[in-house]
């Protein structure tokens, strides 16, 4: 929908050959996915009969995640190309307010005697 | 992927142009991600607070989630492994659409939109699934205490209000309550109940089956409240994407794009799409996997 009489100067176009890149990188962050995804599955089902403790099992679901989270957003969000400012805009704010968050959950709930176990 | 125009980051700010490169529409579908982000985020820490605050009779996923559709028996975290796979499946048809809308390739377009309808309603379909399941629960189900007290073998007293036990077998004749960390024994798992202690300790109880907002078979009630709050406000979203990713697809059908010479309202609704499946991958490894 158009509100001024200039062309529309913002939509994304690209060739043909752009297009191959474009798709090749797609397959690839999907192969990605799939493998963090069947491992944290497989280590899901399987860090039982391994005799390691559950808070390494813990930490590398967290890392596997925010690893995934990084890829969706970067490249199939796209916003790893957009402009820096368009991208400050985005994480600065969410990061500063979920710090917040996590500073109420490792302070003010219980998780506070769940670490001191950990020492 | 070649922008239109470039913009000169000293003229940005000036007025007449976007110094973010990026249409209205886009900019806030982005503002409205990152603010549903922040809900989200909310909800998963309210429940990482409440988890450790109850870790001792919080339920285990893995001992909830166990049903995998014409299997029998324990098939822990398989079916929402699947569900996941489908999830990041259609978001591949989603960014395959965009790239394709791109290119002013209609038909290309039209078949991934498509796909990733599919992918949408086989997984609104897995997540009702899995509710009924929930609400279902075990056949055995459980108990839950009511007003009472019992001694525990260190001599300490404890309120057995609310506390959820699981019966050992069919037989009903043994209660396990869950407390072997207090207990210090590690060859027996769980306190067990039987005889008159159990006969008192069910005095004023009730049995439970399966799990509403008040009575969970599988552990704490709360667990069942973020599970129906989380995974419920998720598939809402999932289940208007669906809604929105439909009506776009119409439109692509209908030339609506291509007469407009470019496709970016297919991006839009990826956006929205993406940020879907990438909720699902924080719910997936907060509420299943940790």
């Amino acid at each position: 929908m158009e509100h001024s009489d200039q062309p529309y100067k913002y939509a994304v176009h690209h060739s043909e050959e752009e297009g191959k890149k474009t798709r090749r990188m797609i397959w690839n962050m999907f192969w990605v996915l799939l493998v963090i995804t069947t491992v944290e599955v497989g280590l899901g089902i399987m860090w039982k009969g391994w005799g390691i403790d559950f808070h390494y099992v813990k930490m590398t679901f967290i890392v596997m995640t925010i690893a995934k989270a990084y890829f969706i957003v970067a490249y199939y969000m796209h916003l790893k190309h957009e402009r820096t400012a368009l991208q400050n805009t985005i994480i600065i704010p969410y990061v500063m307010l979920v710090l917040y968050l996590m500073y109420m959950v490792f302070t003010e709930g219980t998780f506070t005697d769940y670490i001191e176990h950990l020492f | 992927m070649s922008h239109t125009e470039a913009v000169d980051s000293k003229e940005a700010w000036g007025g007449g142009t976007s110094p973010f490169n990026a249409g209205y529409g886009k900019l806030m579908m982005w503002f409205f991600l990152m603010s549903d982000a922040l809900s989200f985020t909310g909800f998963l820490a309210a429940y990482g607070f409440y988890r450790h605050d109850y870790s001792a009779i919080w339920p285990s996923a893995e001992n909830v989630f166990t049903h995998f559709p014409f299997v029998h028996g324990h098939q822990p975290l398989l079916y929402v492994a699947l569900m996941t796979f489908i999830l990041i499946m259609s978001s591949v048809t989603m960014v395959l659409a965009v790239e394709a809308g791109h290119r002013m390739d209609k038909k290309k377009v039209m078949l991934w939109m498509f796909w990733t309808i599919v992918g949408g309603l086989i997984f609104v379909g897995s997540q009702a699934w899995e509710w009924y399941h929930f609400i279902h629960g075990t056949e055995l189900g459980a108990f839950e205490l009511g007003i009472g007290t019992f001694t525990l073998p260190d001599g300490t007293i404890e309120q057995t209000q609310g506390i959820i036990g699981r019966w050992a077998d069919e037989s009903k004749q043994v209660l396990l309550l869950p407390w072997r960390e207090v207990a210090g024994d590690i060859t027996a798992p769980y306190m067990q109940l039987t005889g008159d202690a159990l006969k008192d300790a069910m005095a004023n109880g009730q049995a439970i089956h399966g799990a509403n907002l008040t009575h969970n078979e599988y552990g704490h009630p709360l667990f069942a409240d973020f599970f129906f709050f989380i995974t419920g406000f998720h598939g809402t979203h999932v289940f208007s994407g669906v809604v929105l990713n439909f009506i776009i697809f119409v439109n692509v059908i209908m030339g609506t794009y291509q007469k407009r010479g470019h496709y970016e309202m297919v991006e839009k609704v990826g956006l929205y799409w993406h940020f879907v499946d990438l909720v699902w991958v924080f719910v997936f490894t907060f509420f299943y996997l940790i």
